[in-house]
């Protein structure tokens, strides 16, 4: 709970598998970088395996903002958790790809719903992929 | 909603470029600053993202320095107009700091071109040696 008490901090929230924090104020360089810290710690203590970023609130995304969610999706996905951006706004999308900027790596889904949808199916997907591979390796020492 | 903008007055406001938290500044500002003149929601976007480029450009390349945001004209033509001024080493190649994927920063050298996309108006001024301008705008009209 101390996160409550810090105002430069953005609160992470655990649900089951999943962490969830919402950016609602203007980012301020210091904050993502703290919050880049606070949720690989997260992720590795919890065993968190998606995180949900909702930037709904969000008026401005522009390309240091941009960099740091693809950094922050790099190191969730290294860490072994998906990330999903949820909720852009439309007018930051079209400002995001004008600028030149298309976040490769980075997936998004329209609401928080959806993003969990996401990460849930991807996972049960690498579970599956890791089924077979460990099916392919028996065969091969067989 | 037509906030001050109906009254057809000018304003003007300079926020000096020096931490991270001024860039935050600058985009507060010309968020206010685009309401005023009754932008729409995707101009007023694309515009805040600029200034937040160019500001950041401002305190990673020129060193700091500082920002006027201004708001001109009347009733059936109203401007925002940004100008970005720094002291820096300035820039020898504009042609080149304006390519995309260009930077000497450690950036995406996104910043200047990407900057220059988004606005209706875009002017750079750069001496080696001496400094750069930045002047961008956007604006309303109404019948």
């Amino acid at each position: 709970m101390t996160h409550f008490l810090e105002p430069n901090r953005i609160p992470i929230f655990q649900i089951g598998d999943f962490l969830l924090l919402t950016i609602q104020v203007d980012l301020e360089d210091r904050m993502i970088m703290t919050l880049k810290d606070d949720l690989a710690e997260r992720i590795a203590r919890t065993h968190a395996k998606g995180v949900l970023i909702d930037i709904s609130a969000l008026d401005v995304v522009d390309s240091f903002i941009g960099r740091m969610l693809a950094n922050i999706s790099a190191i969730a996905r290294i860490l072994d958790a998906a990330t999903v951006i949820v909720g852009m706004r439309p007018a930051v999308a079209i400002t995001l790809v004008e600028l030149g900027m298309s976040l490769q790596g980075v997936r998004t889904a329209l609401d928080v719903d959806r993003g969990m949808e996401l990460i849930r199916r991807s996972a049960d997907r690498d579970f599956a992929d890791r089924d077979l591979s460990e099916e392919a390796e028996r065969l091969h020492e067989a | 909603m037509r906030p001050e903008g109906e009254r057809g007055d000018n304003s003007a406001e300079t926020i000096p470029i020096r931490t991270g938290a001024d860039v935050s500044r600058v985009r507060r500002s010309v968020a206010t600053a685009m309401a005023i003149i009754g932008a729409s929601r995707i101009e007023t976007t694309r515009m805040v993202t600029a200034a937040s480029e160019l500001a950041r450009n401002t305190l990673d390349y020129g060193g700091g320095g500082e920002v006027l945001i201004a708001v001109v004209g009347r009733m059936t033509r109203r401007k925002v107009e940004i100008t970005f001024t720094d002291q820096g080493p300035g820039i020898s190649d504009i042609d080149q700091a304006l390519k995309d994927g260009h930077s000497t920063g450690g950036g995406l050298g996104l910043g200047l071109g990407g900057a220059k996309r988004l606005c209706k108006e875009f002017e750079i001024r750069s001496v080696p040696g001496e400094g750069t301008v930045v002047k961008v705008a956007s604006w309303t009209e109404r019948p």
